[in-house]
């Protein structure tokens, strides 16, 4: 049977000094994904192999991992996609490591406490009216499985210990902002509190999306205009300076 | 509230969650909104839980699109499939709750697909009379998961993700909460609670071929059963009509009904669109039980594909149809088998989708038969009867979610803390400490042989002789799971985590098949050769219960419908 060679990241930083790269040789099969090599060495070489997956099938967003330093989903990720055939998996490295490839995410949720939730607006009739154009563009960002590859692949988050929540909570920020019937901004919020202002547009998040959302170009430049557009716009001042505080800018 | 030891952490809550699926996540809200402390324990990461993984939509009777639609049409329509063994108290409270928990959905955040007119667009579903699907796309399970997750961060919910509950923990008779392990610390935590709920979903991955998530392993049943918990109707299993069969890593990955929905027809190998001989009248959007057994007769016959499936075809809508209504199902077939399915048609086969048995509950608090504790989802039994209809899980969920919330909320109001005995947590610490660090056998082959198990002589058609095989081997199982154990230590080991799962998945299977021999008739999706018709005699839900000497099996009545509600549907015919 032909097999392949995967090099796997192991490290427990309670108890080792230091990672190291372990080589594992596993049988290959018709239409492999990355996970199903992980998935073998887990069953049948050595159970104590730290790794998050759950439903292999690309909608959970658990298996986030760097394969060949391209930060990936395991489970979509196809073995024969590597024309010579080396295969070496990290975890993601934007994150405190756990064990192996096993990396500690839950700052996320603190940080998505922190968006203001959806707030629809006062006095709407129920059953609520939506148009279905009305609603493609939230739907796009909706499509995002927390899968924080868009985080990993961040220099900004990888680099610079700016406070920039990162291109999943821009998206986040955005879904909820397109919403056709919500009353809030959170543009300014984003840009002042959440740092989006350090994003220097370089697209690298776009590129990693295992959901193709176009977090750069619909969702982060958005979300700066819109602020940058509230700040500067002369007819926005006036009307800011005759009513104080409230409503959708 | 937090204690350390020297062993342990110990917190206090007024309703302890287990499980963070959408049943949880709606009974974690409910329960906070009702004025009661809430802590929420996850298996997963937050928002990984295998609801993400329903697609085709959430059946509640708008009638957005078919103004006839009515909660009686639905009540009827969730009773006639569930072959006349449905509680019809829960099925009467799904039918009528369903709209208004969707609109609260909305109003929380959801974006469902519209109508021209802007209200909550409907899809087509099997046996379901009228369109009644509220969807989004075919992501539906993921928008519910999100939206849920969502409220869930903005209230002083506590939860705890990557965390195994082990052992409830009782005083006396009553629950009064739970004992795990923290995963990414290897910390065992215990929790105190008033009231403690069980929303842990399904036991597919007992199966070798299944659309269930890693989760999926019994977890909560096999907790309330060890707890004195009755169960009920668990030898029905539901075989879903079209799963993935190509490549093997994702064979029996969920294809949604939603494609039928949508107009895509069955067609064997030889291009025969055979459903007109299964079901002249409904053809491919017929009950799932039907359907998932035609599929499974075609490719025994000889009529299946080169991979051992039938084929399921939707090119005639076209692709910008395709993309729009189908989008996942679409990028599902290019990444996973390199098919695009605008051009091309699906293979697919049967595949393990869901169980319409587990705890028995009451209908209006989702209480069980143990004080203090709750079950709700997929791991509640009782709506469900022999058989579950397409959309009615993402209803249930939310309704009976909220309605499990509400009564643990409202018993934890009326009672004080538990005694927590000390001696059963030291026993259980030790018990896992056993479990690790040390050669044993290896957790992940005994866990294979049980799919392959279930899989061979417990599948889409049974017999008393594969049965019998099957109970053999599980008892063979249950032994050999004692000497199971792996090397490692506490922290993030999921090696010990699979030895942690197997008496749940053991107690699973153990229950499918004991009530499967015992009911010597076919009924909905409980398909028998040696007993192919249907029994009146029949007509009733087996119990299950944790006996001295092992597993008990007791036939009790179909709880009697009151006329008002019995003049809605069809009487059953034999």
């Amino acid at each position: 049977m032909e097999s392949i060679k995967v090099s796997v990241y192991r490290y427990d930083p309670s108890s080792e000094k230091e990672g190291r790269f372990v080589d594992y040789e596993v049988p290959k099969e018709e239409g492999m994904v990355v996970l199903d090599a992980m998935k073998y060495i887990e069953r049948h070489i050595d159970p104590s192999l730290s790794l998050r997956w759950n439903c292999m099938a690309g909608k959970c967003g658990s298996c986030s991992a760097e394969i060949n330093h391209r930060p990936s989903l395991m489970c979509k990720t196809r073995v024969d996609s590597f024309k010579d055939g080396k295969i070496k998996v990290s975890p993601i490295a934007a994150y405190p490591l756990i064990k192996d490839l096993v990396t500690d995410v839950s700052q996320n949720w603190d940080l998505l406490k922190k968006i203001p939730k959806f707030t629809p607006r006062e006095g709407l009739e129920k059953p609520w009216k939506i148009s279905q154009v009305d609603i493609e563009r939230s739907k796009e960002f909706k499509k995002c499985i927390e899968c924080f590859l868009c985080q990993d692949v961040c220099h900004v988050i990888r680099e610079h210990n700016s406070g920039y929540f990162g291109p999943r909570h821009v998206v986040k920020a955005a879904s909820l902002d397109m919403h056709p019937l919500d009353a809030l901004d959170r543009s300014e919020f984003m840009n002042k509190d959440a740092g989006l202002g350090y994003c220097n547009i370089t697209k690298c998040c776009t590129e990693v999306c295992p959901e193709e959302i176009h977090i750069t170009d619909n969702a982060i430049i958005p979300e700066k205009e819109r602020a940058v557009n509230a700040e500067y716009d002369p007819i926005a001042i006036f009307v800011r300076s005759r009513r104080k505080g409230g409503g959708k800018r | 509230m937090s204690v350390m030891s020297s062993q342990y952490i110990k917190h206090e809550t007024d309703v302890l969650i287990i499980g963070a699926g959408g049943a949880g996540m709606r009974a974690a809200i409910a329960a906070f909104d009702s004025g009661s402390s809430v802590t929420v324990l996850s298996k997963s990461l937050l928002g990984k839980a295998h609801t993400v993984m329903a697609e085709g939509g959430i059946a509640a009777a708008l009638a957005n699109v078919d103004p006839k639609d009515s909660w009686e049409v639905h009540f009827a329509d969730t009773m006639e499939e569930g072959v006349y063994i449905s509680n019809f108290r829960m099925a009467e409270i799904l039918s009528k709750e369903a709209p208004e928990r969707v609109r609260e959905l909305e109003e929380y955040g959801a974006l469902f697909d519209r109508t021209p007119e802007g209200t909550i667009m409907q899809r087509a579903f099997g046996a379901h009379t009228y369109r009644r699907l509220c969807h989004v796309g075919d992501r539906t399970g993921l928008e519910i998961i999100r939206t849920l997750e969502d409220q869930i961060l903005h209230r002083d919910i506590k939860f705890f993700d990557e965390f195994y509950v082990t052992k409830l923990l009782k005083d006396g008779e009553r629950v009064v909460g739970a004992i795990g392990i923290k995963l990414n610390t290897g910390d065992i935590h215990v929790f105190s609670s008033k009231a403690v709920i069980v929303s842990t979903g399904g036991c597919g991955r007992i199966y070798k071929v299944t659309s269930n998530s890693w989760e999926s392993t019994g977890d909560g049943l096999g907790l309330a059963f060890e707890a004195g918990a009755e169960l009920m109707d668990m030898e029905m299993i539901q075989f879903h009509p079209t799963g993935m069969v190509f490549p093997p890593g994702v064979k029996g990955l969920l294809v949604t009904e939603g494609v039928r929905g949508e107009g895509g027809i069955l067609l064997n190998a030889q291009g025969e669109r055979y459903m007109a001989r299964y079901s002249p009248k409904k053809m491919e959007l017929d009950a799932r039980d039907i359907v998932a057994r035609a599929n499974y007769a075609e490719i025994m016959a000889g009529r299946g594909t080169a991979h051992g499936g039938v084929y399921l075809d939707i090119t005639h809508r076209g692709a910008d149809f395709i993309k729009r209504k189908l989008p996942s199902m679409y990028k599902q077939y290019m990444d996973f088998a390199g098919v695009d399915i605008t051009k091309e048609k699906m293979e697919v086969a049967p595949t393990v989708h869901y169980q319409m048995g587990g705890i028995r509950v009451d209908p209006e608090s989702t209480a069980t038969n143990i004080p203090g504790l709750f079950a709700s989802g997929e791991v509640a039994s009782g709506l469900h009867g022999a058989n579950r209809l397409g959309g009615n899980s993402l209803a249930d969920i939310l309704v009976f979610g909220k309605r499990s919330g509400e009564g643990a909320s409202s018993y934890s109001k009326k009672i004080s803390q538990g005694k927590i005995d000390d001696a059963a947590i030291s026993a259980e610490i030790e018990r896992v400490n056993s479990l690790v660090g040390r050669d044993g056998l290896n957790p992940y082959d005994l866990a294979s042989r049980l799919e392959e198990n279930m899989s061979e002589n417990v599948g889409i058609i049974r017999n008393e002789e594969n049965l019998r095989k099957a109970l053999e081997t599980i008892q063979e199982l249950k032994d050999l799971s004692k000497k199971a154990a792996v090397h490692g230590g506490l922290k993030y080991n999921k090696g010990l985590l699979q030895v942690l799962e197997l008496p749940s998945m053991l107690t699973a299977a153990e229950a499918i098949v004991r009530g499967a021999i015992e009911r010597k008739e076919s009924r909905g999706a409980h398909a028998r050769s040696d007993y192919p018709k249907k029994d009146p005699a029949m007509r009733k839900n087996i119990i299950y219960t944790k006996g001295e000497r092992g597993m008990r099996l007791e036939w009790r009545e179909v709880p009697k419908i009151p006329d008002n509600l019995r003049k809605l549907i069809r009487e059953e015919e034999y």
